[in-house]
């Protein structure tokens, strides 16, 4: 199999998990009990406006066409409009899209760093004391909720030591990364203990093959065997848990920009389910959606990189 | 400790004197090389015979010191290689032996090559690492290597991965592996064994072949008599972690002095016999765990009396180079010839 | 076990007794910490000191100290008291949240894994959905559909949940499928209901087993995020998670009105971890990840 042939393979795989996403995401907004547009008016609203308004966002129509329609915009970029806030909603989205990946990113950076050394560790002293204490550190880690150790951290870095700001995205890159800190490190406290454990799973598992004594009987020092033998191949492991959990990433993510007071997608998600503004609302799990689904094909597409014994089915 | 050697032809390249290996666990303590000693000599080809379980991995492991610890724990009077005692080294200097004058090939070569990294990089490591060469100089040298092992235009295949080659091939290259360093001693353990019937052969030749051209020592482990008796010159047979038997093939097939040997020699197929004596022996191996003082053989062996169990057998000399820990080692020469 | 034992109690005592020494330390400290946290919710009338609503201005931001054990909130409750109270209700909602989507869930894939084929691909497309959205994302538009309240979280948590329990048993059972024990049920003809419920699924029970007691942790965390989200529970119900919410704003005056409900969830949390970590052990499975 060419490189290309697994590219498109993958790329036809993710298709029928997004048009899956759309109709759950399209037809879920059609159960809201009652008439949407009066609750998310709050009643403030008279019969012929309400009309208009169906007129206007083509509601009247049969579901089929408006769900039609609604791919059809979504494929060019247009979620459609909020009415309560009387703006496009992808301007909405956009304008909290950067804070939200930046939030992401130093996550999943920070879990990365503080999880790989940690399950190392834990599989070289496999039930030694230093294992031991590296899985209850993670079941303590995982049992914290994000919401509580954000405003610890906050309290403590933030108030008392006032290393870190509290609140808010900084300017620059520069500034990005300094306000970022504390809500990754949020996150990667309670993302960490899950990668950590099945880290240390995939990586006993490599220290039990047979390559590894071959790679000792050929000489190689334990620090070589580590960085050349062990760490390659559990980075496929590695590679597949942070795609499988960016799901818990993104869900930490919600809380934490909440805690935090960042400007992103998980913010205006809260606010807007207090307004019930639901094109917003949907507009959102969409892009949600779509980040989950395109960091999964990222994941595939980097296994070809690291073990080219994908190319072989 | 009495030391046994073949013969009086000059010192022996490695020394192995008093060895143990225990293996301590929840469950309990296991010796699985219980006071090993022997001598391996420049350029034979030396068998190590027994079944799964008697310490014969272990002893090759035991050498190169590959054996992690905890579990494992092993002491020695000393292992003497090439006038250095291997046990008292550091782990730097260990690594150097390991790399250059002593290399070990395993039994499942699908297993034994790492499938993240081509196999030309595999093969190239201990030459970079030990003879440091630079990138294109272990190219060419890998490529020459991979040729000496019989894979063919090995400068098309050096950048495959190991998904891409056969059992058999990839056997070939962790020999060519093991030869980067011009070692002096190889262990092969079960080199053949995870391999096709067909395969075997040519990987067993390939092994002889390299050893004559390189004049280098060949340990083979095997679990096959048969295998075994066609390829060394001499033979050491374990059981339940012990030396029961040490001679010269020859020797071996002509004059057995242990009983548990003349087992092995009888599960040899032979087409020339007249009528066939193709057998195993019977009972179970012992459990290490479990075993008494005496001769761990007692009871499986026809021959065996009360004093083979009342106290620890060991070996002694029954001719020149030729070691057994039988109490009745004419005995069993007795039984041997009869059969013959 | 003899027949000379005396009576049956102690029979049964002595059995309880060798079944307890046989447990790994995780499963006993474990074991030990949540049946302390179960006893103060179960006992919470009598062992609470304070009735968890009585607004007491007279001692209000009090430090954790004698007469508070874990000090009062800005209106002058007792935070010890609330916890207790707080445990009723998160671990009532954490316990129907977890086994409820389990129970059915775990039925689906391993029908899914036994039958193959066009189910299997329709369920197969579906759990691919779900986990496509975040979790908590898919939870809080439904709740945004529904409104906020426990009832709905019960209802969005229903209609989520399950796929994880799903996915893990068809997994499973696709293993299982394959066995000789399997085959040799379908050889001798039984249904194929027989042969999922009584011989596939107690051995595919396990894992999910295993992986129910991080779902417990992550349900209650999630049960606790909503309420601090104000999508959840409302105040002024003791919920842990709406008690961290209320003390955020005195953070700096009374840090102890967040923290020690936190120190409470942080600890039930761990005890229901190490709790699965000695089940994973005793069970024989490899300690399932959290997905």
């Amino acid at each position: 199999m060419t490189s290309l042939r697994y590219v498109l393979e993958r790329l036809l795989h993710a298709l029928p998990v997004l048009l899956g996403v759309t109709i759950f995401v399209f037809f879920a907004i059609q159960l809201v009990p009652g008439d949407p547009i009066r609750i998310m008016m709050h009643g403030r609203i008279s019969d012929q406006e309400v009309q208009a308004i169906y007129e206007r966002l083509g509601m009247n129509r049969p579901l089929l066409i408006q769900y039609v329609d609604f791919l059809r915009k979504a494929a060019t970029g247009d979620l459609g409009t909020s009415i309560i806030q009387n703006a496009p909603v992808t301007t909405l989205i956009l304008e909290k899209f950067w804070p939200s990946i930046w939030l992401l990113a130093s996550g999943a950076v920070i879990s990365v760093l503080l999880a790989l050394p940690l399950a190392s560790i834990s599989a070289f002293y496999r039930n030694r004391w230093a294992d031991h204490l590296i899985r209850v550190a993670g079941m303590v880690g995982f049992a914290m909720p994000p919401f509580w150790i954000g405003l610890l951290l906050i309290l403590g870095f933030g108030l008392w030591l006032g290393w870190f700001p509290i609140a808010g995205y900084g300017q620059d890159t520069a500034g990005h990364l300094h306000h970022m800190f504390l809500p990754g490190l949020t996150i990667a406290l309670f993302l960490a203990p899950i990668l950590v454990q099945s880290l240390r799973t995939s990586m006993l598992d490599v220290l039990a093959a047979d390559y590894i004594e071959v790679a000792r009987a050929k000489g190689l020092s334990e620090w070589r065997i580590l960085l050349k033998h062990v760490l390659r191949n559990a980075a496929i492991p590695a590679i597949t848990v942070l795609a499988v959990n960016i799901g818990w990433l993104v869900s930490g993510a919600v809380i934490v920009e909440y805690v935090f007071s960042l400007p992103g997608m998980g913010s205006l998600l809260v606010r807007s389910v207090g307004f019930r503004d639901y094109p917003v609302i949907q507009g959102l799990s969409l892009v949600f959606a779509v980040i989950v689904i395109v960091v999964n094909l990222l994941a595939d597409l980097s296994y070809m990189l690291v073990d080219r014994r994908v190319l072989k089915a | 400790m009495a030391r046994w050697q073949a013969s009086a032809t000059g010192p022996a390249l490695l020394a192995v004197c008093d060895l143990v290996v225990e293996f301590r666990g929840k469950q309990g303590n296991v010796i699985a090389n219980d006071h090993l000693s022997l001598d391996i000599l420049p350029g034979e080809t030396l068998g190590i015979v027994g079944e799964s379980g008697s310490g014969k991995s272990v002893l090759c492991r035991a050498i190169l010191r590959l054996l992690p610890s905890p579990p494992a724990f092993v002491r020695a009077t000393s292992v003497m290689f090439d006038g250095r005692d291997l046990m008292r080294l550091d782990d730097a200097e260990m690594r150097r032996v390991r790399g250059q004058d002593i290399a070990m090939i395993f039994q499942n070569p699908m297993s034994s090559l790492n499938p993240v990294w081509p196999i030309g990089d595999q093969v190239a490591e201990p030459l970079r690492l030990h003879k440091g060469m630079a990138r294109g100089e272990a190219r060419a040298a890998t490529i020459a290597l991979l040729r000496r092992v019989g894979i063919p235009s090995p400068e098309k295949r050096i950048d495959d991965y190991p998904y891409q080659w056969s059992g058999g091939m990839m056997q070939r290259a962790v020999i060519a592996m093991a030869l980067a360093g011009a070692p002096r001693l190889m262990l092969a353990d079960e080199p053949t064994t995870a391999l096709d019937v067909t395969i075997q052969d040519q990987i067993l030749a390939l092994l002889l072949e390299l050893q004559r051209e390189s004049a280098m020592a060949l340990v083979l482990v095997s679990h096959d008599m048969g295998v075994i008796a066609e390829t060394c010159d001499r033979i050491v047979v374990m059981y339940a972690g012990r030396i029961v038997e040490l001679a010269s093939t020859p020797q071996i097939f002509e004059a057995p002095a242990h009983p548990y040997t003349l087992g092995l020699l009888r599960s040899i197929p032979r087409l020339d016999a007249r009528k066939p004596r193709l057998s195993s022996i019977p009972g179970q191996p012992p459990d290490l765990a479990q075993l008494g003082i005496g001769c761990a053989f007692a009871d499986r062996c026809s021959l065996a009396t009360p004093e083979c169990r009342a106290a620890r057998v060991e070996l002694r000399s029954v001719g020149p180079g030729h070691a057994s820990a039988c109490l009745y080692p004419d005995r069993v020469a007795a039984l041997a010839m009869a059969e013959t | 076990m003899a027949s000379a034992l005396p009576t049956a109690r102690n029979g049964l005592f002595a059995t309880i007794g060798a079944e307890i020494r046989s447990w790994s330390p995780t499963l006993k400290i474990g074991t030990a910490i949540m049946g302390i946290i179960l006893f103060g919710a179960v006992f919470a009338p009598w062992v609470a000191p304070y009735d968890p609503y009585f607004q007491n201005f007279a001692a209000t931001l009090q430090p954790p100290g004698p007469a508070h054990l874990f000090g009062t909130d800005n209106l002058g409750r007792d935070i010890f008291s609330r916890v207790l109270y707080g445990a009723r209700i998160d671990l009532q909602i954490g316990l129907i949240t977890t086994y409820v989507p389990m129970s059915y869930g775990m039925l689906l894939g391993a029908y899914s894994g036994y039958i193959g084929g066009r189910v299997d691909a329709v369920v197969m497309r579906i759990l691919d959905t779900a986990m496509a959205f975040p979790f908590l994302v898919l939870i809080i538009v439904i709740l945004a559909i529904l409104g906020p309240g426990v009832q709905n979280i019960y209802i969005s948590v229903f209609l989520v949940a399950w796929t994880m329990y799903a996915r893990l048993a068809r997994a499973e059972m696709m293993v299982e499928r394959t066995k000789d024990y399997i085959t040799a049920a379908r050889v001798l003809g039984f249904p194929t209901n027989r042969i999922i419920l009584r011989h596939g699924l107690p051995n595919v029970i396990n894992s999910s087993i295993v992986f129910s007691m991080s779902d417990f942790v992550l349900n209650i965390l999630l049960v606790s995020g909503l309420s601090f989200l104000g999508l959840g529970i409302q105040p002024p119900i003791p919920e842990w998670g709406a008690m961290i919410s209320e003390g955020k704003d005195f953070i700096l005056q009374a840090w102890w009105i967040s923290t020690m409900p936190g120190f409470v969830v942080v600890l039930t949390g761990t005890a229901l971890s190490l709790i699965g970590d000695g089940l994973a052990q005793r069970l024989g499975e490899r300690h399932h990840t959290l997905v």
